[in-house]
């Protein structure tokens, strides 16, 4: 019997969770759009290399609170610190504009639903990524190719068209171009604002793949909305359930999907078709 | 004698007009505005710009400088693309003379302030001499950025690198710098402006001037300054140099001068020939080749006739073509 043997006990390590410190800490968040009160109290934490999940309906805040973690608003309350060198346990929201854009830029990146959100449309793929870097301060030419060749390969975006517009390329690829432009000064946390809703099902399935490969390779913290269950099981740990601005449950993936314990996600585990 | 001069021409209360037709607040006003623009070289100062009797777009920013720095014993030229006598540099200098009495010329040795309208003159500019430059768009950010309340943060900022966004889609498309004129330049290290419709030639030119550089948009209400002997680089990556036009093959068919600025005139046979665009310049070699060399004076020229520019290593040699 293990538990009656007189053999000297081995110290497990602590579980990582315990000892490692989250990389973004967001407390008390709170938005208005006029008289709509977008986000209500929200608080989330994103540990290193784990993927979070937001789901919920249209409307429930889950881009806004997006928003408000890519320092793109300004909330009405509520604080938020990421584990990165210079601005470390600081309150981000309260950075200078200055700040704030070198703290997007370095270590944050972005995927829209939308490509026109987040691409020039009339500049070509690779100065798309180029811009990214030239924003971190290089200023060397060949430098430029060799990064957005190294970004675009890593997101499995064909390198023979890496000079074309985005205008010029299907969904799927343009999501890989926006990819890579987020990726491309290696951030800490990658925002991913429903990154496959649009795409037909077998691209959707390629650029999730591209997606856990990137997270898996490189311990990229992430968070993915979405308001496709399927797309949170395959990439999320953890999910975070909202409800008209509020988060109503928060959990590992299989086990919220499994045994959902608020009314409202038990409907949506429910509805799916 | 200057005081003596001003009020004979300024006496006649009968006068209808302001002496240099802007009232005296309009050009106290534009003069504060330029010592601001002086004082933060390649800042963008907001300014009041009045009508006058151009229409916007024809050089109303430069006109409105000009006016406000004129006196009695100023000599002025101005210059419209190089030449001295088109329709509307004859119209700008003409009307300077009647509002003012000043001295006209077309040699750029003898002026004091010369508005041009896109080139900077090849003879060198010395210390007591001022440049005017018309700007139809002063923003060199407008193609990255169209939201000007945008734009004028990332001045604040000294937020650049979209600037060489624009450069890299260039080299990407077309393996060369392709600007041809508004080259942007950042001026003493801080601001990034457009030194207006010049062609690359002369951006050059206003790196460690001897003369004041003023640049004035009467549309959009915004005009910046290059100080005397202060920086001012053309935006370039460090592994591709910013070049200038190469016309080194060309020859002027008026004067066969050579490494100046030309003009392409096309032939009926499809050929070419090239003349200097700056006129005044070329009037005077034309001048010195009939009269011989007492004809005229002869400045020093910013790039001799084998080409090189007079601040040795300010331009990097050409890029061998890849």
């Amino acid at each position: 019997m293990l538990a009656t043997s007189n053999r000297r006990v081995v110290p497990l390590d602590a579980p990582r969770l315990v000892t490692q410190r989250p990389l973004l800490v967001a407390e008390g968040l709170v938005k208005h759009y006029g008289r709509i009160r977008a986000v209500d109290g929200v608080s989330l934490s994103v540990y290193p290399g784990e993927v979070l999940g937001i789901v919920g309906e249209s409307g429930s805040g889950k881009s806004s609170v997006l928003r408000l973690l890519n320092l793109q608003e300004d909330p009405d309350a509520g604080r938020y610190t990421l584990d990165i060198p210079a601005w470390r346990g600081m309150d981000l929201f309260g950075l200078s504009r200055f700040d704030k854009r070198a703290v997007r830029t370095r270590h944050i990146g972005i995927v829209y639903q939308n490509p026109y959100l987040g691409l020039r449309m009339s500049y070509t793929s690779s100065g798309n990524i180029a811009e990214r870097v030239l924003l971190a301060g290089e200023r060397r030419f060949a430098a430029l190719r060799e990064a957005a060749q190294e970004s675009l390969s890593a997101s499995e975006f064909p390198l023979d068209r890496m000079d074309d517009v985005p205008r010029a390329l299907s969904g799927g690829m343009q999501q890989r171009v926006q990819l890579a432009k987020a990726i491309a000064l290696k951030p800490a946390l990658l925002l991913l604002d429903e990154p496959t809703t649009g795409l037909d099902v077998s691209v959707q399935a390629t650029v999730l793949d591209t997606l856990k490969r990137l997270q898996r390779e490189r311990q990229i913290s992430m968070i993915i909305v979405s308001h496709d269950l399927g797309v949170i099981r395959t990439l999320a740990d953890r999910v975070m359930v909202m409800y008209r601005g509020k988060v109503v449950e928060v959990g590992l993936v299989d086990q919220v999907f499994e045994d959902p314990q608020d009314a409202y996600t038990q409907q949506l585990v429910h509805a799916k078709l | 004698m200057t005081t003596s001069r001003l009020k004979t021409l300024t006496a006649n209360r009968e006068q209808p007009y302001s002496y240099a037709f802007l009232d005296a607040y309009a050009k106290r006003e534009l003069r504060r505005k330029i010592l601001k623009a002086i004082a933060v070289p390649g800042y963008q100062v907001p300014y009041a710009s009045r009508e006058l009797p151009i229409a916007r777009g024809w050089g109303t920013g430069g006109l409105q400088v000009t006016l406000s720095l004129v006196g009695p014993q100023s000599v002025v030229k101005v210059i419209d693309q190089g030449a001295d006598d088109s329709v509307n540099a004859a119209n700008l200098r003409q009307f300077v003379a009647r509002m003012t009495g000043a001295a006209t010329t077309t040699d750029t040795l003898q002026a004091t302030l010369i508005q041009s309208r896109h080139r900077v003159p090849e003879e060198r500019l010395r210390e007591h001499q001022t440049l005017i430059l018309q700007v139809p768009d002063p923003e060199p950010l407008r193609r990255i950025e169209s939201n000007m309340a945008r734009a004028r943060e990332l001045h604040a900022d000294a937020e650049y690198g979209q600037m060489w966004l624009v450069l890299y889609e260039q080299l990407v498309r077309f393996r060369r710098y392709m600007a041809g004129a508004s080259y942007p330049m950042m001026v003493h290290g801080r601001f990034v402006m457009s030194p207006s419709p010049i062609p690359r030639w002369d951006n050059p030119k206003l790196h460690q001037a001897a003369h004041l550089t003023l640049l004035s948009a009467g549309r959009e209400k915004r005009l910046y300054a290059v100080p005397p002997y202060t920086d001012a680089y053309s935006l370039e990556f460090e592994d591709v140099p910013f070049e200038i036009e190469d016309q080194r093959q060309w020859v002027c068919a008026r004067t066969g001068a050579r490494n100046k600025f030309m003009n392409e005139i096309p032939l009926p046979d499809g050929g070419a020939k090239y003349e200097i665009s700056d006129t005044g310049y070329a009037d005077k070699l034309v001048e010195r080749a009939i009269d011989g060399p007492e004809a005229n004076t002869l400045g020093e020229t910013y790039y001799d006739d084998e080409g090189n520019f007079y601040h040795a290593g300010y331009l990097k040699p050409p890029r061998r073509p890849a």
